[in-house]
């Protein structure tokens, strides 16, 4: 983690997120009606959603650490460990079990030298397990950020990663 | 109520409950977890599934949930049904995967609800042969601990700890099987009612922690049915005994008090009967020194003493009415003090007088959960009666209750009768000078210093009736105010109005009570109380006495006998020293050793609560008995008995001892008609059920002659009492119908956790079958009442000087609780408030009863200016009332260099 990402870490959330967040609980019936929402947002601006900006965004909110840390937890792409760059999701539901999915994990993990859940140590890369991302038809499924791919078959790993790290530079 | 069929037997069912309900009411078997008598229905764990058939022709009918589905007239259900019984087992089997084995090393083991469940569905066999999902578990501070690995997730404890008690710090996180219950983060769990988790956790998530370290199983220990003296509410519990040690405090359920649930300080504050501070021998008091002295020896000394000049007797509202009742017929009425010190004593009498006098009923804390409209005028309720706080926090339910109505929605549909219920504005009124608990779901929290209050009260009545006198000069928000809650109370079918002596004010009590004369006179039925500050303040104020400061003049060479009463937390410094100086000599009866008690030159040690019987009334009213569960080595005695040998000793005739504590209580019934009702509290110690005591040991108690064989292998006879009816062993008789004052504890076959209440119950949430518990000793005069006057001014700041007004504390400002180790953990170090800004890190010097003390100081901005609370007997011993200080505030930088240069 960069020295910015620490330091982000521990600090408030941005002004401009604050008041979008007040903003949002004004135009809910209960303010913890923006709670999904918010924490969508924090994700989408840091990555993840760290203690600090839980606690403030519960605070904003009007609720408990705990209650929210509850909603945040409870959803699998709410992210509350820092994850990289890109989080390549790989789907193991039945469709593409049947497709040869477990070849392709293998294929994954190797390319990257992690384990399913684990983070590549240069931050680029989280490979995370999901249920079915709708994209049967093209079974094995995968989603990298927001890219759909399919039908991935182990052979294509290689071309999808490095092209994804070539595009980074 | 409605006839259904279950498994061919026809049965009355009430219908307004749901079938898990009418089961459980017709004595079958049918588990559950996610219902709780007191919670209602969720429909979370599956577990109650039953057969339905839609009419006599219907063979195949549906699997149901019980506890989701309404009783209806005809209804035709099978418990046995073997499609419903394979649910119920695969629910169980599904639920155990997860589940460890460790059972033998869990706390919960033998009064397990999991337990309980899982033999009864027949669930035998694990066929689960994979990993068990892990976690980590949490240190949630002195009083429960976590062991997150047995959850079943049945939800119970957020359910009871944010749904019913408020508590916002225990949350659930992740999904399906990765489903915690914790904190956010570890650390202590914030609600002062969180050691219910303790019992609302259906298996070993949430257990005693105390009570692990000096664990013993259900079946091994003696249980009695006891009272809380922690406060003067009066709650019901349990304790537990193996070897002479109280282990635990557990909740006993009375359908008018306390019901299913206890506060942290009457479940975690009984460990000073076990502790080094307890008094277990006479003693003579050397240079400062306690010096164990033989009883004989100490009551010869005290004859001598006794013989040289009058008597002065100083009770105690800590005290059981028993001990109390023999020292003032030792010393005579006319030198008795209540053991109150002003202006405590005239508040109390002041509150009894008014609650005998006025139209109001006092309400039960049942009473207070089903109001629907409360005022509570100048008193933190959650610090100085929390239990009940948690009752008026269901205000809000009852609030709820008339939403689902509307929309035909049964009561006991948690989840929808919240979801119904969450734009409802519950019709509590609170008025407080500092911030309260109850604050958070108010209709309107009013902050008032509490002359304001009175005056806020005085002002409601009028509006109320205009009979009643009105006050001049009030702001024009104070005058909005009073219509708003005149108008909410006058609208309520059942308003409650709740006041105490926290702020000892007289004119908070007297405003109270003439808002309730004001609702009387316009055809309301008012329900009122009063908190107190002690179990027997209540009793002690209708037994009557002197106040300290009156006995004072009557102490000079006199011998000052002292009974269960530290006198240095009730006088400062020089009165203390006044009044003990002037006495010829101190004798003193405690359970423990106190600055008064090291002051004595003769020291007898009386049973604490849990060693003998006695009677306590509680601020309803009610007086209830509380049972010895140990049985004290020699010479510890209760303190009515002392004082019997001591008045032997003295040859003072005129006390006889009492045999048995029933002829005392008779003679108190006798001889004074305001406690004639007292010997109904409980059934006397002759009491038989079906031709044998009642016994206070389980069945299979272990270790009865091993347990002290590292003394002697000798037959010893069992420990035996004169005054309680319960038996001492497990020779005795033990069955649902035992009345509710003598139940050491709950089981029935199949049922080995507290759960097996329901069993004990004549409905579900009802009286129990055994009959009441306690008897009230106060009814109100009926009537329209009459009103005070006693309008006090405005509060007014003064130039350089600051209003120091008490801060109750849950933990830490009760005197006896504070001797237990969990609670002095648990309890935050004291800490003055101040109105305004103060720096961070500032200090303040005050003088309280001519000390001065140091003590940390934070800002309050909820305070006005000059203005300030401090925690009673925390910072100085004695200090509990308002007053005017002046408070020097030091600046940090300061500090650091007074520090330094100590």
């Amino acid at each position: 983690m960069s020295t910015a990402e620490l330091t982000a870490q521990d600090a408030e959330l941005p002004k401009d997120l604050v008041d979008t967040f007040i903003d949002m609980a004004a135009h809910e019936h209960h303010p913890r009606g923006a709670a999904i929402e918010a924490l969508r947002l924090v994700q989408e601006r840091f990555g993840w959603i760290n203690d600090a900006h839980l606690a403030h965004t519960a605070r904003i909110l009007g609720m408990s650490q705990a209650d929210l840390d509850g909603i945040a937890t409870y959803f699998n792409l709410l992210f509350r460990k820092p994850v990289g760059k890109n989080v390549v999701m790989l789907c193991d539901s039945v469709s593409c079990y049947i497709m040869g999915a477990e070849q392709t994990r293998e294929r994954l993990c190797r390319k990257l030298g992690v384990k399913m859940g684990e983070t590549t140590p240069d931050g680029e890369f989280t490979v995370l397990p999901i249920v079915c991302l709708g994209h049967c038809d093209h079974a094995p499924a995968m989603l990298v950020g927001k890219d759909l791919f399919g039908p991935v078959r182990p052979e294509d790993i290689d071309g999808i990663i490095d092209d994804i790290r070539a595009r980074k530079k | 109520m409605a006839k259904i069929v279950i498994d061919g037997r026809e049965v009355e069912a009430r219908s307004d409950v749901n079938l898990l309900q009418a089961c459980l009411e017709a004595g079958e078997d049918l588990p559950y977890f996610c219902w709780h008598p007191e919670l209602g229905s969720v429909g979370a764990c599956r577990q109650c599934a039953v057969k339905q058939y839609a009419n006599a022709e219907d063979t195949r009918g549906r699997i149901v949930m019980a506890c989701m589905t309404p009783v209806t007239e005809g209804a035709i259900i099978s418990v046995e049904d073997p499609e419903a019984k394979e649910f119920r087992g695969e629910v169980v089997e599904w639920l155990m995967t997860n589940h460890p084995h460790d059972c033998p090393v869990c706390e919960e083991g033998g009064e397990c609800h999991l337990q309980d469940m899982t033999v009864m569905t027949g669930h035998r066999e694990r066929r689960y042969r994979f990993d068990k999902r892990t976690h980590n578990n949490q240190d949630l501070g002195p009083f429960v601990k976590h062991e997150m690995n047995r959850c079943i997730a049945c939800y119970r404890c957020v359910r009871f700890y944010r749904d019913y008690a408020g508590g916002q710090d225990l949350g659930v996180f992740a999904s399906h099987n990765n489903v915690y219950f914790g904190r956010h983060e570890s650390g202590t769990l914030e609600s002062p009612f969180s050691g219910n988790l303790i019992e609302v956790c259906p298996t070993g998530v949430f257990t005693d922690k105390p009570f692990s370290k000096m664990y013993s199983r259900k079946w091994d220990m003696r249980g009695a049915p006891s009272v809380c003296s922690n406060c003067a509410t009066g709650c019901n519990t349990i304790i537990n005994e193996r070897a002479g040690k109280v282990r635990r405090t557990l909740n006993r359920y009375n359908d008018e008090v306390n019901r299913y649930f206890l506060c942290d300080r009457g479940r975690f504050g009984h460990g000073w009967v076990n502790a080094p501070t307890r008094l277990r021998s006479a003693g003579y008091v050397i240079n400062g020194d306690m010096t164990p002295v033989p009883a004989q020896a100490a009551l010869d000394h005290f004859g001598k003493i006794a013989a040289s000049g009058r008597l002065v007797g100083i009770g105690s509202p800590r005290a059981s009415l028993e001990s109390n009742y023999a020292l003032r017929k030792l010393v005579g009425a006319g030198n008795f003090s209540t053991g109150m010190a002003e202006p405590e004593h005239s508040l109390v009498k002041l509150a009894v007088s008014l609650l005998a006098a006025g139209p109001a009923r006092i309400a039960t804390m049942h009473e207070m959960e089903q109001a629907d409209g409360a005022l509570i005028l100048g008193e933190d309720v959650s610090a100085t009666s929390p239990r009940m706080s948690l009752a008026l926090r269901q205000i809000k339910r009852t609030a709820f209750n008339k939403a689902a109505d509307q929309a035909r929605v049964p009561h006991w549909m948690d989840a929808s009768v919240r979801t119904l219920g969450q734009d409802t504005i519950s019709p509590l009124f609170v008025v407080s000078p500092t911030v309260t608990d109850l604050d958070g779901f108010a209709q309107d929290a009013i902050r008032a210093m509490p002359e304001d209050a009175a005056r806020l009260g005085f002002a409601i009545a009028h509006r109320i009736d205009a009979s009643a006198p009105d006050v001049a000069g009030l702001s024009e928000a104070e005058a909005a105010s009073a219509s708003r809650i005149a108008e909410g109370l006058l609208a309520a079918e059942k308003p409650l109005l709740v006041s105490g002596l926290q702020y000892a004010s007289a004119a908070l009590l007297q405003a109270t009570a003439n808002i309730a004369s004001a609702l009387a006179a316009r055809g309301k039925t008012p329900l009122i109380s009063f908190v107190l500050p002690e179990a027997n303040s209540m009793g002690l104020a209708l037994m009557g006495g002197l106040s300290l400061d009156e006995i004072a003049a009557q102490t000079a060479d006199a011998t000052l006998i002292v009974l269960e009463n530290d006198l240095s937390r009730r006088l400062d410094g020089a009165q203390f020293e006044a009044l003990v100086g002037s006495a010829a000599s101190l004798v003193v009866l405690d359970h423990s050793v106190t600055p008064t008690a090291i002051r004595s030159q003769v020291t007898f040690p009386s049973a604490a609560y849990s060693e003998t019987d006695g009677t306590l009334v509680s601020a309803e009213g009610r007086a209830q008995r509380f049972l010895q569960v140990v049985y004290p080595d020699a010479p510890l005695q209760a303190g009515w008995r002392w004082i019997a040998d001591m008045a032997q000793a003295a040859g003072l005739s005129h006390v006889q001892p009492w045999a048995r504590l029933d002829d005392l209580i008779a003679e108190i019934a006798a001889t004074m008609p305001v406690f004639a009702r007292i010997p109904e509290a409980a059934p006397a110690a002759d009491y038989e059920l079906e031709g044998t005591p009642l016994r206070s040991q389980t069945h299979r108690v272990s270790g009865r002659t091993a347990i002290r064989a590292n003394i002697s292998v000798r037959d010893i006879p069992p420990p035996s009492s004169p005054d309680t009816p319960l038996h001492s062993t497990m020779e005795g008789s033990y069955s649902t119908d035992m009345p509710g004052t003598l139940i050491p504890f709950y089981q029935v076959p199949g049922w080995n956790s507290e759960q097996s209440l329901n069993r004990f119950q004549q409905e579900i949430g009802g009286k129990m079958r055994g009959g009441d518990c306690g008897v009230r000793l106060i009814d109100a005069a009926g009537g329209s009442g009459t009103f005070s006057s006693g309008i006090p001014e405005a509060f007014r700041a003064r130039a350089g000087q600051v209003m120091l007004l008490p801060e109750a504390r849950v933990f830490g400002t009760d005197e006896m609780s504070m001797m237990a180790q969990p609670i002095a953990d648990r309890a935050a170090p004291a800490v003055v408030r101040v109105g305004g800004t103060v720096a961070e890190g500032a200090r303040v010097r005050l003088s309280l009863g001519g000390e001065i003390f140091t003590v940390d100081a934070v800002s309050d901005p909820s305070l006005p200016e000059g203005v300030a609370t401090c925690p009673p007997h925390m910072v100085s011993r004695s200090w509990s009332v308002p007053e005017w200080v002046s408070l020097e505030i030091t600046a940090p930088a300061e500090r650091v260099g007074t520090e330094s240069a100590v």
